[in-house]
């Protein structure tokens, strides 16, 4: 509360303190060595104020009162200097406080719990299984763990601890061709990162699927060129939460709408809001899109974000129509008009984050998820109902423009489909679309048996930039007449 | 640890003297065969203003270390910022279990013995005193010409000072501080059909001058104002210093000599063996990294304490050096040559007003976004044009057209070089921060490869 008192002290009408402890380890190795073992510790507290509709913030690893008090003062002198440049004061959205609130991650297994020896020994076993596969050359494999414990409060008397983990085993392996002509990796996108403890790696099965991953990584080699053209796809939630993730969850940030990213991450296609709300067709009336903080397992899942609000559910694209952004408190008030329209109280959606105490906190992602349809459809009833198309699996290589329009996405593994079979493997495969179009031209949805979870560590947005971690639940999709490009060249 | 001069003071960081006490302490704990500590200690500041106002801002201070143990071949590291003994007794304790636990590592390199250092010329005082007042005042010497104009300025000045201090138990202190900072604005038209940037990193404030980047990004958002479509194909593009950078950066990875020695990078040679010695972009290329250049430095050694030197990667046209690390170095009998951070490319005398003009028909790039790898076979990847593309027509910049995606590798790109102007420091860094001290020339380059076009303003 030295912060809070401070702050108030120094002329701040709202301020905010994290204090947060992330912990974090990883394990990497290669072929038949442990390439790295590290532990990272990093323990401090950020202040944030609102001065008369600026912010300010300052933060430090020192935690000792004097210098609590020192850098919440510091962070009300910071909001004055940015009045001088101030056109429109913030104002926050109303959030109801929580003064005692408690938060943990669904763990089983806390990983920090489980013997070092334990998690070399499976990532070694893991590289030895793929190597024994003959044709395959490099194998490396990793475990990465965080730990998050934070601690904040603000002044209009939330008060909340939570302890956030997140958890990625992951693999590589490449082959070679013979005669050094060719290369091909192949990334374990079946295993995701997830919000979960060290029961997620034991259920990855590392060890029992590598021969499979390596046997792919080789058949890759020998793979066809794929023929450029227009393709039916279909994307399997491997691939498809990256899709999701740059084409549909980044645009329907408010902050971006607004053009207050317009410097690095770029602005969006759907803005202005007033002509975008409830008026722009995302896609077809079955397609209903989703944000959320509490899908159990997945890296967004909060108690409160880091502006003390509880996240509930929203609808971002309800039966195929755009309806709502991403926001926060000081972002909900912008779309006040809107809400009073649809009889909603102004609340932020709670998508507050900062990714460390040395951090201001802004908009960010929750999970954004592709809600299934309504007949359980799998994966191999899409094959079975496609003539000529292109399954991939995993994501790959991907790019898209700073208004989230034009997209160019690669894979892990890309299958011909003929006559509702798939009839062999192709590569140097990648498709570009423009947003709209592509979303458009989904034809066939995934039931909610096919639903899956992919995940993201490293979403970068802000200046300086900031690392988000979420995940984007999808089941399989089926796009029409999708433009194909062969990016094989020859050097 | 530094006293507080101000509330605002000047960048905090530790000396020579209070790193070295510091790492002393961290190694009079130690219990391992061999110790090394990394203590890195600094001040982050920034503002960041949007819609012509500033919308946050930050100052923050932290100081770490990072504890390397190893018995034998066995090694563990662990980092903490937590500094007071108790702390970093456990941090050491923690390192050390680590250590016992992991398997021996066929690749260790003993720790190195003491080395002698120069010093980067990578300080700035002026970098190191700017203050939120400061900060602010930079910001509205672009925010508001932008408003006068009716245009909407967006952008982020950032400004760090910090040390970097390597010890280790056989006697080895390096130490060595450093300023760096970007700043950059994107300008768009109120309508939303017109985008221009401008933006510039250093290590000496004294070297930006925020008004001149406005003025830049000012004309681009007017000239690219409702922009045409072309046919997306193969032209001859004029590529500002900033879209040259941000191409040349992929190359960093690329130089890896184990993933060309292990046939998985474009510098493998076929049959085996690595590119080095044959002729791969156009003769008048070179590229080279040197830590000690005054308009683009970097840190004087590498993380683990080893003097940084010159280093020629290609050389007119020829592949000269590969980057070897420690280990791989000892293997192939080579000495070894971590990548530096920091990378010049060879130019001419022309300027970028001289290039266009030699140009029948072209289109001229400001800047590159979005770049991933789609296949490291040939360093082949995928990006966007951004902020300001024109069409160049008889020598004449003529009209905006719409923003391009590209499918082209750096190395294509320097094998179809017309013409190269004048080298420049740019801010090539894809999330806009100080990143990769980088100077390079604006380029001519025949058949640059564009797949598609883009709505993206």
């Amino acid at each position: 509360m030295v912060a809070l008192d401070a702050a108030r002290a120094a002329g701040a009408q709202y301020a905010d303190v994290r204090f947060s402890r992330n912990r974090s380890q990883s394990v990497t190795t290669r072929e038949r060595r442990v390439q790295g073992i590290n532990e990272n510790d990093t323990f401090g507290f950020g202040v944030r104020t609102l001065v008369n509709g600026s912010w300010g913030f300052a933060c430090s690893n020192d935690v000792t009162r004097d210098e609590i008090a020192r850098v919440a003062r510091q962070a009300a002198l910071q909001a004055r200097s940015n009045r001088a440049a101030q056109i429109r004061p913030v104002t926050l959205a109303p959030a109801d406080p929580t003064p005692n609130g408690v938060w943990k991650s669904p763990v089983r297994t806390d990983p920090f719990d489980v013997a070092l020896e334990d998690k070399v020994a499976l990532l070694l076993a893991a590289n030895q299984a793929a190597l024994k596969v003959r044709g395959s050359r490099f194998a490396s494999s990793s475990m990465f763990f965080l730990r998050e414990e934070k601690t904040y409060a603000n002044t209009d008397g939330t008060f909340t601890g939570q302890t956030i983990y997140r958890t990625s085993p992951s693999m590589s392996i490449t082959a070679v061709s013979a005669d050094n002509s060719d290369f091909q990796n192949l990334q374990s996108t079946d295993i995701q990162p997830m919000g979960l403890g060290y029961e997620h790696v034991e259920g990855a099965k590392l060890v029992e699927n590598a021969p499979r991953w390596a046997e792919l990584a080789i058949q890759k080699l020998s793979a066809r060129p794929v023929e450029v053209g227009r393709y039916d796809l279909i994307l399997h939630p491997t691939h498809l939460g990256l899709t999701i993730h740059e084409s549909i969850a980044h645009p329907t940030e408010l902050d971006r709408a607004y053009g207050y990213e317009a410097n690095y991450a770029g602005t969006s296609f759907v803005a202005p809001p007033e002509k975008v709300l409830g008026q722009l067709r995302y896609g077809p009336d079955f397609m209903n899109i989703v944000g959320d903080r509490e899908q159990p397992g997945s890296l967004s899942a909060v108690g409160w974000d880091d502006e003390g609000v509880r996240p509930e559910r929203f609808d971002i694209v309800k039966n195929g129509i755009f309806v709502d952004y991403q926001t926060t408190r000081e972002q909900a008030m912008w779309l006040d008009w809107w809400y009073k329209q649809r009889s909603m109280p102004s609340r932020s959606h709670g998508c507050s984050y900062a990714q460390s105490w040395q951090d201001v906190q802004f908009q960010r992602m929750p999970n954004v998820s592709l809600l299934p349809g309504e007949r359980d459809l799998s994966w191999d009833d899409m094959i079975a109902a496609t003539d000529r198309g292109i399954a991939i699996v995993g994501d790959g290589s991907f790019s898209i423009d700073q208004q989230r329009y034009n997209a160019q996405f690669g894979g892990q593994l890309f299958y011909e489909v003929r006559g509702g079979k798939i009839t062999g493997m192709l590569k140097d495969v990648a498709y570009q679309i423009r947003t709209p179009e592509f979303w458009n031209s989904l034809d066939m949805i995934g039931g909610r048996s096919s639903y899956m979870l992919w995940g993201a560590f490293g979403d970068a947005k802000g200046q300086p930039s900031q690392s988000n971690a979420i995940s984007h639940g999808c089941p399989p999709t089926r796009h029409r007449q999708v433009n194909i490009i062969n990016t094989g060249r020859t050097a | 640890m530094s006293s507080l001069r101000s509330l605002a003071a000047a960048a905090r960081y530790l000396s020579r003297e209070e790193a070295e006490a510091l790492a002393k302490r961290v190694l009079s704990f130690a219990a391992a065969e061999s110790t090394r500590v990394v203590v890195n200690s600094g001040s982050e500041s920034n503002t960041r203003f949007a819609v012509n106002q500033i919308s946050t801002a930050g100052d923050g201070y932290n100081a770490s270390v990072s504890i390397i143990s190893m018995f034998g071949k066995r090694r563990g590291s662990v980092n903490t910022n937590r500094l007071d003994d108790q702390g970093l007794r456990e941090a050491v304790a923690a390192s050390e279990r680590l250590a016992r636990l992991s398997p021996e590592d066929p690749e260790a390199m003993p720790e190195l013995e003491p080395q002698q250092y120069q010093s980067p010329p990578a300080w700035s005082e002026a970098t190191a005193a700017l203050e939120p007042d400061s900060r602010a005042r930079a910001v509205r010497a672009i925010s508001e010409p932008a408003r006068a104009a009716g245009l909407v300025s967006t952008g982020f000045l950032e400004a760090n000072g910090g040390a970097t201090a390597i010890a280790n138990s056989k006697g080895l202190f390096a130490y060595g501080r450093a300023t760096e900072l970007a700043l950059t604005t994107t300008v768009r038209t109120e309508d939303g059909t017109g985008s221009g940037w401008a933006g510039i990193a250093h290590h000496d404030w004294t070297r930006v001058d925020p008004a001149a980047l406005a003025r830049r990004a000012i004309d681009k958002a007017r000239r690219s104002a409702n922009p045409s479509a072309i046919e997306p194909g193969r032209y001859t593009v004029i590529l500002e210093p900033t879209a040259v950078g941000n191409l040349l950066l992929r190359l960093q990875n690329a130089f890896s000599a184990r993933n060309a020695d292990e046939g998985r990078s474009f510098f493998s040679k076929p049959g085996g063996g690595v590119k080095i010695g044959m002729k791969v972009v156009d003769e008048r290329v070179t590229l080279w990294s040197d830590p000690f250049d005054p308009e683009a430095p970097s840190s004087g050694f590498s993380g683990e304490g080893l003097p940084l030197k010159k280093i020629t990667w290609i050389e007119n046209g020829v592949v000269k050096n590969l980057a070897y690390d420690r280990y791989w170095a000892q293997r192939q009998e080579v000495e070894p040559s971590p990548f530096p951070g920091t990378l010049r490319m060879s130019g001419g005398t022309q300027s970028l007003d001289e290039l266009i003009a030699s140009t029948q028909r072209g289109i001229l790039v400001t800047r590159f976004w979005y770049i991933r790898s789609v296949d490291p076979r040939t360093i082949l990847h995928t990006g966007l044009t951004r902020d300001g593309t024109f069409l160049i027509e008889q020598g004449r910049v003529t009209r905006a057209v719409k923003n391009l995606r590209f499918n082209e590798s750096p190395i294509f790109m320097l094998n179809n070089v017309e013409a190269l102007g004048r080298p420049e420091r740019v801010n090539a860094s894809e999330s806009l921060g100080p990143g990769t001290p980088i100077i390079v020339p604006p380029l001519k380059v025949r058949d640059f490869n564009f797949t598609s076009l883009s709505d993206a303003i």
